[in-house]
C-alpha cells in the first residue's frame, strides 16, 4: 500500500522534492554557471578555450575536493584543517627538488616522501581532534593556520640549497614561489593529452584524479569505510555495534591529510609553480565550497558530490572573469566568487543536522 | 474540607491521546486550598501527563491538545503555555533541574523575575536596561529559602551545592512567587536524603498550612501516608482510587497501582523448559554501572539458556542500566560470565563477539542510523561483527559490501516482522515508531545472537505493534533457541511474556519470581527497596 | 561576597594552569624585550599607543562571549561598517572630531543591521557559532568588497579622485585620513615619561568599561549570562533566548564600529580591503593572551591582553632578527604565535568543556564504588 502512494506522488511535488533536496542556493549557483556558459559565445569570449580552462582547473582542484569526503563521512565535519596536509605535499615537493630528482619522476618522489609527512601530521591532528570532539571546524581552521605560519618560519630556517628553490642573493631560505620548469611541471597532464583545435583535455591529470576518486569509492565499500559512514551518521549506534569510534576518526583525519598532500603535488603538476609561505593558508575554503556546492552537507558527502562541486566552482572561477570582463568591462569575479563561496558555506553551516553534531 | 467553599481546581473529564493512543480516561480530580494530594502510580500510569496538561506545557498543546475542562477558582481556564499557568498561580517542580548552574541560589530563585531599580537609560531604551535590586533579591530569597526550614547559602552557585539544595533552591523559586496557589512536585525526595526528605515534607505541610494545595507525586509510598490529606492512584490512564490517607496503607496503594481487571494473566502457554534445571548460560555478579538516572548499584542473576527472563521496576530505578552497562555503552564494574568465559565490561566489540546482542531502548539515539537505509541498519552490525554480508573480489584481497545480499536479508525481515515501509532503500528516520522498532529487532537477529537483550521493546509504539513485536521475540526465542532478557517497565507485558521475571528496585534485583506470582508480590517488590 | 573568597582560595596549581597563556606569554616578553634591545621609553611610548588604538575593539567582544556565544569572530562586520562611514566623511571633506563622529552616525545604521543579520544567522547555528561568525567575516567581506569596489563612485557618489581609483569608480587601497588622524588622542595634550597620553582615548575607553560594568548589573546584562550558561533553562523561565543573543551580538558589532573609527583615527590612514580582515584575528588573539576563554572574559583580560600581545609584537620582529639575522623570522613568529595562542585557547576550552563531563562520571563511579564495598 505504502509502495502506491509513493508511486503516485505528482510531478510538481517531485520537483519540490528535488529543489528540497538540492538546495536552493546550489541550483541558484548552478543556474548562474549555466547563465556564464550561455552568455560566453554571446559576449564573444570563446567557449572551446573557457571549457578547457575550467576542465583544467578542475583537474588540478579535484583530489583536494575529494580530501573533504572522509572527515565528512566519519562525523568530523568540514575539514578546514587541510592546509596541514598540503604542507606535507610542500614538504614532499621540496625535499624532492632538494634532492635532486628531476621530470616526471621528481613527481613519484614528492608523493612518496610527502606520504610519511602526511601519515604523522594526519596522526597527531586527528588524535587533536578526538579530544575535542564537537568543536572540530573551528579548531581544525586554526591548526591549518598555526602550521602555516608555523612552516614559514621554517621554510627561512630549514636548510635548502637547491639553487632552483633558494632566495639568489642570500642563497638560502626557500622563494615564495618555486618554478617546476624541468621538475614535474604538467607531469600529469601531459599523459595522453588530447588536442582539438582550442579544446584541449589533461587526460593523465583527470585519470589520475578518477583513480583516488575511485579508490576512495571502493573504500567506502569496504567493512571498515562502511563502519566509517555509520560512525558519522550515529556515532553511538557504531559504538553499539562494536566499532572503535576514535579509531575511525583518527583513520579518515589521516586520509584525509594525506589526500591533501597528493591534491597540492597536483594542483603544482597543472599550475607549474610551487607556492609556499602564506599561499596555502586559504586554501581550504575553496575545497570546502566546492564539495558543498557540488550538494553535500556537514555530514554528508559523496563522490558525486566532489565532481559536480568541483567543476561548478572552478566555472565559476574560470567564467566569470572572462564574460564580466567582456560584458560590462568590471572584473567583479573575486567578488562574485567570494560572496558565492562563504554563502554556500554559511548556507551549509546553518542546516540542522540529524545524528551526531 | 470546608463546605461552601468552591475547589481551588477541578478536573473534570479530563482526556489525553497521542496519535490515537488513548493515555487519559475520563479524569475527574478536585483540589480544595490547603489540600495535600499525593498522586500515585506507575510509570506510564498517565500520572506526568495529567500534571503537564494543568501546566500547560507546551507537548500538550502540541499533540492535540485535550478533551476535558480545568475549572481554577471557579472559572474555565486553557493554558496555552506554561506561561499562564505561573501567572495563574501554578507551580510546577520537575524532575530535571532548571536551573542556571553559573547562577547563585538567589539568582536563580529570581530568574527572569528580578526586582529591579529604575534609572534614566531605562526609561529611554526600555525595561530591560534597568539594573537589578540585589539587596532586595537577597532579603527575599533569604525569606522565600527560610520558609523552607532548611539553611542554604543563597549566594552559593548552584553547580558548587549538593544536589539536595538544588531541590530545595527550585522549590524556593515557586515557594517566592507572590500568587501561589497550587504546587505540582514531581517525585521531589528522590534526589533527597533521608533528613532532607523530613525537612522537605514538613515544609509541605507548613504551604498547606498557608493555604497552598500541593499536588505530591512520589514512589515512597510511606511519605504519602505522613505527608497527605488525600491520595489519588492512577493506573492505565485511569484514575483508581481517591481516597483519604488515613484511610488506606500502603498495601491498598500498591495493590491499586499494579492490580488488573483480571489478575490471572496467561502466562507463557508453552513451556518446554523448567527454568530451575536449565544450564545457566549468563551469570552476573556484583554489577554496576553508572547510567545517569538508571544507576545499577549491586546486582547478581543468573539466566538459564533458552529462557526469557523479564527485568522489570519502576523508572528510574536501574533496570535500562542492567542491559546498558553489561554490553558496555555505560561505564560499569563487577564480572559477568557468559556460557564459562567470563566478559570485559566497558568494550561492546567483546561482548557482540561472545554472540551477545541489545536492542536498546533508545531506538533513536542508539538503536538506529536514522539517515541511513534498512537494509544498513539491518545488515550494518552483522557486517562488523560477523563478517557477513561482504562479498570478495580479487581473489579475496578485497570485500565489498554484498548489495544483493543485504537486499534479501531485509526484505526476508521486512516479511517476518511485517514491517511498513517502501522498500529496503527506505530510510530509517522515515519509518513510524513501531516499525523502527521491527528493525532494530531484526538488526538484532540478523547477528544470530546466542543471547539477546531488549530494552523496553514496547516503548512509544501502538498496540498493534506491540502485540507484533512480543510475538516476534517468542517466535525468535521458540524457533532459534535464543536465551532473551527482556526489560521493560510494564508489568503485564512481562508477565505474558516471560518464564521468571527480576524486579529491580532502588538499583538492585529484589527477587526473582515466577511470571505467574500476583500482582501484589511484584508491586510490593517494585516500592520495596526505593530510595 | 562569599563567592569571591572561594574564588581567591582556589590552589595554585589550578591557578598556573586557568592563566598557562598570560603566563607564557609573560616568558616569552621577557625573552624577547632584552633581545629586541629598545629603550624603555621607546617601548612605553609604542605600548600606550597602541592600548589606546586596540583596547576599546577588543573590549566589543565581551558582550558575546557573555551571551555564550563564543568569541565573536564577526566583529569585522562592525569595522567594515565604520571604515564605510570613515570613506564618506573623507569624501565629504570633514575634518577633525566632527567627522569621526559623523563618521560613526553614518555607519551605525550599517552595523545594527549587519549585527542583526548575523545574529539571526547564528541563531540558525547554534553550536556552531565560532566557525559561523568566522565565515559570516569573510561572506560580508565580499559585500564589502562589491560596494566599495564597484559602487562607490558609480552608484554611491565619491567626489574627490584623490580617493578613487584612477578608472573612475572604486575606491584606492589606502585613503588617507590626515586631517583627523590622532586628533581624539591628541584633543587633550599630556606628556608622561616622554610618551604622548591619549587622554581623550583613555576617557572613552574608561566611558565603555563603565558601561560594561554597568550593563552586567542590568536586566539585560542578567538576561544574557542565564543565556549564555543554559539556553533551555533561560527559555522555560521566559527569556527570550533568540532576541537576547541577537541584542549581544548587534551591540559588540556597534561596539567594534566605533572601535574601528578610534582605531583608524590612530592610525591616520585606511588600508581599505585588509584593515578589517586582521582586526578581529588579532583582537580575539589578545583577550586570549589576556586570559580569557571562550566562554568566560573581563576587563582585566582585556587589558593585560593588550598589553603582553602587542609588548610582543613590538619586540618579536626585532628579537627574531638579532637571534636569527632575518628580520622575516621575527614577523613570521608574531603571526605564528597569534594563530597558536588561539588554537591553544580553543583546545583547552574543549577538553575543558569534557573533562567537567567527566568528573560528574568519576564521582558517580566513587560514590557506587563505596555502596559497593558497604553492600
Amino acid at each position: 500500500m505504502n509502495e502506491n502512494v509513493t508511486e503516485n506522488k505528482s510531478i510538481k511535488e517531485r520537483i519540490d522534492g528535488l529543489v528540497k533536496s538540492f538546495g536552493l542556493p546550489r541550483l541558484i549557483i548552478a543556474g548562474f554557471l549555466l547563465l556564464l556558459y550561455i552568455l560566453a559565445p554571446i559576449v564573444g569570449a570563446d567557449l572551446p578555450t573557457q571549457l578547457t580552462n575550467t576542465i583544467n582547473r578542475f583537474s588540478w582542484n579535484a583530489i583536494m575536493v575529494l580530501a573533504m569526503v572522509p572527515m565528512v563521512h566519519s562525523g568530523c565535519g568540514l575539514n578546514f584543517g587541510l592546509p596541514l596536509g598540503i604542507i606535507s605535499g610542500l614538504l614532499g615537493a621540496t625535499l624532492s627538488i632538494e634532492l635532486g630528482f628531476t621530470g616526471g619522476f621528481s613527481f613519484v618522489m614528492a608523493m612518496l616522501i610527502a606520504t610519511p609527512f602526511a601519515l604523522v601530521l594526519g596522526s597527531v591532528y586527528g588524535w587533536l581532534l578526538n579530544r575535542i570532539k564537537g568543536g572540530e571546524m573551528m579548531i581544525a581552521t586554526y591548526v591549518g593556520f598555526s602550521s602555516v605560519s608555523f612552516m614559514c618560519m621554517m621554510w627561512l630556517l630549514l636548510p635548502y640549497d637547491s639553487p632552483n628553490m633558494v632566495w639568489g642573493l642570500a642563497g638560502k631560505g626557500l622563494r615564495t614561489t618555486i618554478s617546476l620548469e624541468g621538475y614535474y611541471n604538467q607531469a600529469l597532464a601531459r599523459i595522453l593529452h588530447i588536442r582539438l583545435g582550442n579544446f584541449e583535455i589533461p587526460t593523465g591529470a583527470l585519470l589520475f584524479f578518477a583513480l583516488f576518486a575511485f579508490g576512495m569509492w571502493a573504500f567506502l565499500h569496504t567493512k571498515t569505510g562502511t563502519a566509517m559512514t555509520a560512525v558519522g551518521s550515529n556515532p553511538v549506534f557504531a559504538k553499539a555495534s562494536g566499532i572503535n569510534v576514535d579509531k575511525m576518526r583518527l583513520l579518515s583525519v589521516v586520509m584525509s591529510t594525506w589526500l591533501a598532500a597528493i591534491g597540492i603535488l597536483v594542483y603544482e603538476q597543472g599550475f607549474g609553480f610551487i607556492q609556499l609561505y602564506m599561499a596555502p593558508f586559504y586554501m581550504a575554503l575553496p575545497a570546502v565550497s566546492a564539495i558543498l556546492i557540488g550538494g553535500a552537507s556537514v555530514n554528508k558527502a559523496s563522490i558525486a558530490n566532489v565532481i559536480i562541486g568541483t567543476f561548478l566552482f572552478q566555472g565559476i572561477v574560470t567564467m566569470t572573469p572572462t564574460v564580466m570582463n567582456n560584458m560590462v568591462h568590471m572584473d567583479m569575479s573575486e567578488v562574485v566568487r567570494i560572496i558565492a563561496s562563504q554563502g554556500m558555506i554559511l548556507y551549509a553551516l546553518t542546516r540542522k543536522t540529524e545524528g551526531g553534531k | 474540607m470546608e463546605k461552601g467553599k468552591a475547589p481551588l481546581l477541578e478536573l473534570k473529564n479530563i482526556k489525553k491521546d497521542f496519535f490515537g493512543n488513548q493515555v487519559l480516561m475520563d479524569i475527574n480530580l478536585t483540589v480544595n486550598e490547603g489540600e495535600v494530594i499525593g498522586l500515585a502510580g506507575e510509570n506510564g500510569a498517565g500520572k506526568s501527563t495529567l500534571m503537564k496538561i494543568v501546566f500547560g506545557a507546551d507537548v500538550i498543546r502540541e499533540t492535540g491538545g485535550y478533551g476535558g475542562d480545568i475549572i481554577l477558582d471557579g472559572e474555565k481556564v486553557a493554558f496555552e503555555t506554561p506561561f499562564d499557568a505561573i501567572n495563574a498561580g501554578i507551580g510546577m517542580v520537575h524532575q530535571e533541574f532548571s536551573l542556571i548552574p553559573g547562577f547563585s541560589s538567589t539568582e536563580n530563585i529570581f530568574l527572569n523575575r528580578e526586582p529591579k531599580r529604575k534609572n534614566v537609560i531605562a526609561e529611554v531604551f526600555g525595561e530591560r536596561l534597568c539594573t537589578l535590586d540585589r539587596s532586595e533579591m537577597h532579603v527575599r530569597a533569604e525569606e522565600a529559602i527560610g520558609r523552607l526550614g532548611i539553611h542554604i547559602d543563597a549566594d552559593m552557585l548552584i553547580k558548587d551545592m549538593p544536589v539536595g539544595h538544588k531541590q530545595f533552591t527550585e522549590i524556593a523559586r515557586e515557594l517566592s512567587k507572590e500568587n501561589m496557589k497550587l504546587l505540582i512536585l514531581d517525585e521531589p525526595t528522590a534526589v533527597l536524603t533521608e533528613k532532607e526528605a523530613e525537612i522537605l515534607l514538613n515544609s509541605i505541610r507548613g504551604m498547606a498550612e498557608r493555604g497552598i494545595a500541593v499536588i505530591f507525586i512520589t514512589h515512597r509510598l510511606q511519605e504519602i501516608l505522613n505527608v497527605c490529606d488525600r491520595v489519588v492512584v492512577m493506573r492505565d490512564g485511569y484514575l483508581i482510587e481517591d481516597v483519604k490517607a488515613a484511610e488506606t496503607s500502603e498495601a491498598d496503594i500498591t495493590r491499586a497501582m499494579v492490580g488488573r481487571n483480571v489478575d490471572k494473566v496467561e502466562g507463557r502457554s508453552v513451556k518446554e523448559l523448567d527454568p530451575g534445571e536449565g544450564k545457566t548460560i549468563l551469570s552476573v555478579k556484583r554489577l554496576w554501572v553508572d547510567m545517569p538516572g538508571e544507576t545499577v548499584r549491586d546486582v547478581s542473576f543468573d539466566v538459564k539458556e533458552g529462557e526469557i527472563l523479564g527485568i522489570g521496576g519502576l523508572a528510574g530505578q536501574g533496570k535500562l542500566g542492567i542491559p546498558n552497562g553489561i554490553m558496555g555503552l555505560y561505564e560499569a564494574g563487577g564480572t559477568v560470565i557468559f556460557d564459562g568465559q567470563e566478559i570485559p565490561l566497558n568494550a561492546p566489540r567483546k561482548c557482540l563477539d561472545a554472540s551477545l546482542a541489545f536492542v536498546s531502548e533508545d531506538r533513536r539515539g542508539v538503536g538506529l542510523l536514522l539517515d541511513e537505509s534498512l537494509g544498513w541498519n539491518i545488515a550494518f552490525p552483522a557486517m562488523q561483527i560477523k563478517d557477513r554480508f561482504l562479498k570478495p573480489y580479487l581473489g579475496g584481497l578485497i570485500k565489498w559490501r554484498d548489495e544483493k545480499a543485504i537486499e534479501e536479508v531485509t526484505q526476508k525481515y521486512i516479511k517476518e516482522l511485517a514491517i511498513r515501509c517502501t522498500g529496503t532503500r527506505q530510510k530509517a528516520k522515515e519509518l513510524s515508531g513501531g516499525n523502527q522498532q521491527k528493525v532494530c529487532l531484526a538488526k538484532a537477529f540478523a547477528l544470530e545472537p546466542r543471547l539477546l537483550f531488549v530494552s523496553e521493546p514496547t516503548r512509544g509504539i501502538d498496540v498493534g505493534a506491540k502485540a507484533l513485536v512480543l510475538e516476534a521475540l517468542k517466535r525468535f526465542n521458540r524457533e532459534s533457541g535464543t536465551t532473551v532478557v527482556m526489560i521493560s517497565s510494564e508489568l503485564e507485558e512481562l508477565r505474558a511474556t516471560c518464564d521468571r521475571i527480576a524486579i529491580v528496585s532502588g538499583g538492585k534485583v529484589a527477587e526473582i519470581i515466577s511470571a505467574d506470582a500476583s500482582s501484589e508480590v511484584f508491586g510490593t517488590l517494585m516500592v520495596s527497596l526505593v530510595r | 561576597m562569599s563567592v569571591n573568597k572561594q574564588k581567591t582560595a582556589v590552589n595554585a596549581a589550578e591557578l598556573i594552569r586557568n592563566n598557562s597563556v598570560p603566563i607564557m606569554f609573560i616568558i616569552i616578553c621577557a625573552v624577547c624585550i632584552p633581545l629586541a634591545g629598545f629603550s624603555p621609553s621607546y617601548l612605553f611610548n609604542e605600548i600606550i599607543t597602541r592600548i589606546g588604538r586596540n583596547t576599546f575593539l577588543i573590549l566589543s567582544l565581551l558582550i558575546p562571549v557573555m551571551a555564550g556565544m563564543g568569541l565573536n569572530f564577526g566583529m569585522t562586520l562592525g569595522a567594515m561598517a565604520g571604515e564605510i562611514g570613515l570613506i564618506l566623511v573623507c569624501d565629504w571633506q570633514i575634518v577633525g572630531i566632527p567627522a569621526m563622529i559623523l563618521a560613526v552616525i553614518i555607519s551605525l545604521p550599517i552595523a545594527v543591521g549587519l549585527g542583526l543579520f548575523c545574529g539571526r544567522i547564528l541563531n540558525m547555528a547554534r553550536g556552531r557559532e565560532m566557525i559561523t561568525s568566522y565565515i559570516m567575516s569573510f561572506f560580508i567581506n565580499g559585500i564589502y568588497q562589491l560596494v566599495v569596489l564597484y559602487m562607490m563612485g558609480s552608484i554611491i557618489p565619491i567626489k574627490h579622485s584623490n580617493i578613487k581609483l584612477p578608472r573612475g569608480y572604486g575606491i584606492r587601497n589606502t585613503v588617507s585620513l590626515l586631517r583627523m588622524r590622532q586628533k581624539l588622542d591628541k584633543l587633550i595634550p599630556l606628556k608622561l615619561f616622554g610618551a604622548d597620553i591619549p587622554v581623550m582615548t583613555f576617557i572613552i575607553i574608561a566611558i565603555l568599561c563603565f558601561f560594561i560594568i554597568w550593563f552586567r548589573k542590568t536586566k539585560l546584562g542578567q538576561d544574557m549570562r542565564a543565556v549564555g550558561q543554559d539556553m533551555e533553562v533561560a527559555k522555560d523561565s521566559g527569556i527570550n533566548v533568540e532576541r537576547t543573543r541577537i541584542i549581544s551580538i548587534v551591540i559588540s558589532t556597534i561596539l567594534a564600529d566605533i572601535g574601528m573609527v578610534i582605531y583608524l583615527q590612530n592610525m591616520g590612514n585606511i588600508a581599505t580591503y585588509s584593515s578589517h580582515s586582521q582586526i578581529g584575528m588579532f583582537c580575539i588573539a589578545a583577550l586570549l593572551v589576556g586570559g580569557a576563554s571562550v566562554d568566560r572574559a573581563s576587563i582585566g583580560n582585556v587589558f593585560l591582553g593588550v598589553t603582553l600581545f602587542h609588548m610582543m609584537f613590538i619586540v618579536a620582529p626585532a628579537a627574531g632578527a638579532r637571534i636569527t639575522g632575518d628580520s622575516m623570522i621575527g614577523e613570521y613568529f608574531r603571526v605564528f604565535v597569534s594563530y597558536a595562542v588561539i588554537t591553544i585557547a580553543l583546545v583547552m576550552y574543549e577538553t575543558k568543556k569534557r573533562r567537567a563531563r567527566s568528573r560528574v562520571g568519576e564521582q558517580l563511579k566513587l560514590e557506587q564504588g563505596t555502596g559497593e564495598e558497604a553492600a
